[in-house]
């Protein structure tokens, strides 16, 4: 979803060939995973079909011929992707709150579940420190941005750490 | 325990520490090494005993039993003198704050441990001066720590605490009292300066941010240790 409205959002400045829009693209949001041609220009395609961009043709033959450009109806999509707020996700929580209280039930050592989960988190953000900090300021903003992602989960595996005892009450061992 | 690269000796071990402090027993059998220029973060809950650990391991406390070795050395056994030695030379603190003298200024307080040690005014103050520029807080050395900002200060206490050139250096919290932003500056001067003197650093924090600046975690629990292999 979020590469439609990025490439609209490049389309904003001007007209592009497709081959343009995936070096700025990735120039600007790739820098983990750069776009292919072909997300390139099946994304264009879809916005195409949906009236949010439109071809002007060069002479000549192939698809690097097209060049696409936003219409209005894809400027008034873009201002309202961009003012719509996302879900927060409690994505990782879940799966390790069920995980958690499976070791308890089965006996198991959920300390050691959290610890491990722990180190693995740690070894995510040290990566993302040391990226930071040879970085340049975008680096420095999309790290952090993980980091402090990150940093919620730990928050919330040290404090079920602490009340373990608590929980085994709970669930009955 | 996993011992780290083959090859690598520990500088700083510590084996089965009991310490209490009335009914609460804060150490109960924690074991720990410390290897030569690696950054350890101590992490756990509050109350955990990391604090008490660290103190121990600098010497500052004495466990009730178990033993500190610095390098072959077991602290205990070291007089008064040569403890406060090895603490005022070998190891450089940083704490949460409160540590400068109020009364000097921000270059004088990274000078003392040298004069203490017997150097030059003059010298003492020049090597002072680079360790605040390589701090990047040269421009406060005329001012008394009053007059610094609470980043600009924890900067001064890390020039104060490498001015030494330690081989050990024992931080409790350094950027406790920071915001993010001063934080994460004074964590990564920090680290680049111990790394680039080849210092250990022992880094107790509650701060998954600041513990990511190390090369690998030990967690206490219940005055115990749980270390986790380094990663280089």
């Amino acid at each position: 979803m979020s590469v439609s409205f990025a490439l609209l959002g490049l389309l904003e400045g001007g007209p592009r060939h497709g081959y343009d829009l995936k070096r700025s693209y990735d120039e600007a949001f790739g820098r983990d995973r750069a776009l292919h041609y072909g997300q390139v220009y099946a994304t264009m395609a879809r916005l195409l079909k949906n009236g949010l961009v439109e071809v002007e043709s060069e002479p000549g033959d192939g698809p690097d011929r097209k060049r696409y450009a936003i219409t209005d109806a894809g400027i008034t999509d873009m201002a309202a992707w961009l003012t719509q707020p996302e879900k927060p996700e409690p994505y990782l929580q879940s799966t390790l709150y069920t995980k958690v209280v499976l070791a308890l039930m089965t006996g198991r050592d959920a300390a050691e579940v959290l610890d491990t989960q722990r180190s693995e988190h740690l070894r995510l953000m040290r990566e993302l420190t040391r990226r930071k900090i040879d970085g340049d300021l975008a680096d420095e903003l999309i790290c952090d941005h993980a980091l402090f992602h990150l940093e919620a989960d730990l928050r919330w595996l040290e404090l079920t750490a602490a009340r373990l005892d608590r929980l085994a009450e709970k669930v009955g061992r | 325990m996993t011992a780290p690269s083959s090859g690598t000796r520990p500088v700083l071990t510590a084996e089965d520490l009991h310490l209490g402090f009335g009914e609460t027993r804060a150490l109960q059998g924690a074991s720990l090494s410390v290897y030569a220029g690696e950054v350890l973060a101590l992490m756990g809950p509050s109350g955990s005993g990391k604090s008490t650990l660290l103190h121990c391991l600098a010497g500052i406390l004495t466990p009730e039993s178990g033993s500190v070795r610095y390098g072959d050395r077991d602290l205990a056994r070291m007089s008064d003198t040569e403890r406060s030695a090895l603490r005022r030379g070998t190891f450089g603190f940083v704490f949460q704050f409160g540590q400068l003298v109020p009364e000097l200024t921000c270059l004088e307080n990274v000078a003392l441990p040298l004069r203490l040690a017997g150097a030059a005014r003059r010298d003492a103050h020049r090597r002072a001066a680079d360790w605040l520029e390589r701090l990047e807080v040269a421009d406060v050395g005329g001012k008394r720590p009053g007059q610094a900002s609470g980043g600009q200060g924890q900067r001064v206490a890390v020039a104060r605490a490498l001015v030494t050139e330690p081989t050990v250096i024992f931080a409790d919290e350094p950027t406790g009292a920071l915001d993010s932003l001063n934080g994460e500056l004074v964590m990564k001067l920090f680290i680049a300066a111990a790394k680039e003197t080849g210092a250990a650093v022992v880094l107790v924090t509650h701060e998954p941010r600041v513990a990511a600046y190390s090369d690998r975690e030990a967690v206490v629990r219940d005055g115990r240790v749980r270390e986790r292999e380094l990663i280089r």
